[in-house]
């Protein structure tokens, strides 16, 4: 039985860690907790890291989720810039890499993910993005003038080729599917984000892959992306934007499952009782999708999962349900995302008087399943807010209703 | 000292909506609840660069729409994660039909 005196080890100082120790504090938690992170800053944001880091006049610092002081204050020891090897289940104790052990009663997994190598012949000098120090170095090359390349048009190759244009550069996004941000959102607001691109400049390639990469000299020194098209881009830098995995390597050595990343049960629980895991390392099955087994990688998913799993951690059993929810800056839009859109069968559109454009997602039983939209900044947060809260409560709502601007969301309410 | 600027008409916002109202380059939020009094509150979010106009009111809390930190508009006080830094509030008062807010 979990009881608040035990003491508590925490994998990964990310987001979710870093959120978990927090709360875990003020739900009362009175035996040590020890935070193990293997980067060597404070944690910090990483949203920013493709956005304001990269476009902001003055050179970036992180946006630290919680500092030394809050730390020392809610009594949290921070093992900064060691990696974790393993827990070892028999003993009860986290190995870390540099022979120490710390022994826990209770151990959550916040290992996140890593951003994924496009494995292509001359590839080794493209660079990703996933932590400050990769953001910094990315930002020194993207100087006005510079030929950008970015591989992938999900939401981070976009967030780059947006950043990049507002830095001056000259930018080329190459993606090998058919449209911009495909996997995740409905064609109709793709549309209106990939146009925005393409006013901006941005030469966009898709539907084709890069076959591989290789240094030229001529007209100009450059990196070549040679595309499967057979046509050309020179760059003076690549990035690549094409999706992260999760990082489950201290749960395989601990013998855990991984399934998508570690396999947690609706509790966020693994198969070990006394080890949970949360955020973008975990996968879970979701009670508002027929217990559909999910992995996000989304900032708001590692803040709720901290919670929930903190609770958990401390004896509870709270099932985790929060409606999944996504957000990605692109010049001035802001685009906002609400449950599961691939869960829809059929999709309803509302233009707003404003002539914001909201897509609603119904599945199979015209239940509300999914809600997207874009506006300028954050113009379209509050209707993709109430829609989330229509998605939590199951609502079936009447699609002509959802159409008509002239229906207020809230109205829709239970 | 008070200083009390007119800021809009009591119908401008709807009850349990916001509207934003600017001064002197510094933007406020103002807030009307469902019982139908007033409030008043810094337009910037304390966690980013965020104006709370856009947020959604339900009952007596703002939740920013950048990500959903959220405050209660009467007091002004951080309704947990991310926010860690309370919300400013000014006073507000009603004549006439016409809210006034004092910014001092
Ligand atoms: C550039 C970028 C932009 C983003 N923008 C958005 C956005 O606009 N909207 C949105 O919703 N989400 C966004 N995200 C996603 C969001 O940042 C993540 O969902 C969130 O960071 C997940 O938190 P986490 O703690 O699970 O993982 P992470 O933040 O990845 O933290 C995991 C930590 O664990 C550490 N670690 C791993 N293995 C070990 C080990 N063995 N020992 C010790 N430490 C270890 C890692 O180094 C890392 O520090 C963005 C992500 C990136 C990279
Ligand atoms: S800017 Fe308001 S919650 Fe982040």
């Amino acid at each position: 039985m979990a009881s608040v005196t035990e003491d508590i080890v925490i994998v990964g100082a990310g987001e979710c860690g870093a959120r978990a120790a927090m709360a875990l504090r003020e739900q009362g938690a009175r035996g040590t907790i020890t935070l193990v992170g293997d980067e060597s800053l404070e944690p910090y944001e990483r949203p920013p890291l493709s956005k304001a880091a990269l476009t902001d006049d003055r050179e970036p610092s992180p946006v630290t989720v919680c500092d030394r002081a809050r730390f020392a204050h809610l009594d949290i020891a921070f093992e900064r810039g060691v990696a974790a090897t393993m827990l070892d289940r028999t003993a009860h104790d986290l190995v870390l890499a540099d022979g120490r052990r710390l022994h826990y009663d209770k151990a959550l997994i916040a290992t996140g993910a890593r951003a994924r190598v496009l494995p292509v012949a001359g590839g080794h000098s493209i660079l990703t993005l996933r932590t400050f120090t990769e953001s910094v170095a990315l930002r020194s090359r993207m100087t006005p003038g510079a030929r950008v390349g970015v591989i992938g048009a999900g939401f981070i190759g976009l967030e780059l080729a947006a950043s990049a244009v507002t830095r001056g550069c000259q930018v080329t996004v190459v993606e090998i599917a058919a449209s911009v941000m495909a996997r995740v959102v409905p064609a109709e607001i793709a549309a209106i984000v990939e146009a925005r691109h393409r006013d901006a400049g941005v030469d966009l390639r898709l539907g084709t892959g890069v076959e591989h990469v290789e240094h030229v000299d001529r007209p100009r020194p450059a990196q070549r992306l040679v595309l499967d098209d057979g046509t050309t881009v020179d760059c003076d830098v690549i990035v690549a934007g094409v999706g992260a995995v999760a990082d489950s390597a201290v749960a395989a050595a601990s013998g855990l499952t991984i399934d998508n990343g570690v396999r947690v049960d609706r509790y966020l629980r693994t198969d070990d009782p006394d080890i949970h895991a949360a955020g973008d390392c975990c996968s879970f099955p979701h009670p508002l999708y027929d217990d559909r087994r999910i992995r996000l990688e989304a900032w708001r998913n590692a803040l709720d999962q901290a919670a929930v799993v903190a609770r958990n951690l401390l004896g509870a059993d709270e099932a985790f349900a929060a409606v999944p929810w996504f957000w990605t800056d692109q010049y001035e839009l802001g685009l906002h995302i609400a449950g599961l859109p691939d869960a829809a069968v059929t999709n309803v559109v509302r233009v707003r008087a404003d002539g914001a454009t909201l897509l609603f997602g119904l599945g199979a039983d015209g239940r509300l399943v999914a809600a997207s939209g874009v506006a300028q900044g954050t113009a379209i947060a509050k209707d993709i807010r109430i829609a989330e809260m229509l998605i939590a409560q199951r609502t079936l709502p009447d699609p002509s209703a959802l159409t008509n601007p002239a229906v207020t969301l809230k109205s829709l309410l239970v | 000292m008070a200083t009390w600027i007119e800021a809009c008409g009591a119908d401008d916002v709807d009850a349990e909506d916001v509207i934003p109202f600017e001064h002197d380059g510094h933007p406020y939020a103002i807030y009307r609840s469902p019982a139908d009094d007033y409030h008043a509150t810094d337009g910037w979010c304390t966690h980013e660069q965020t104006l709370l106009k856009d947020g959604l009111v339900m009952g007596h809390i703002i939740e920013c729409p950048k990500h959903n930190g959220r405050f209660d508009y009467r007091t002004g006080e951080g309704k947990g994660a991310p926010i860690c830094v309370n919300l400013r509030t000014y006073p507000v008062k009603l004549e006439g039909g016409t809210l006034y807010i004092d910014v001092d």
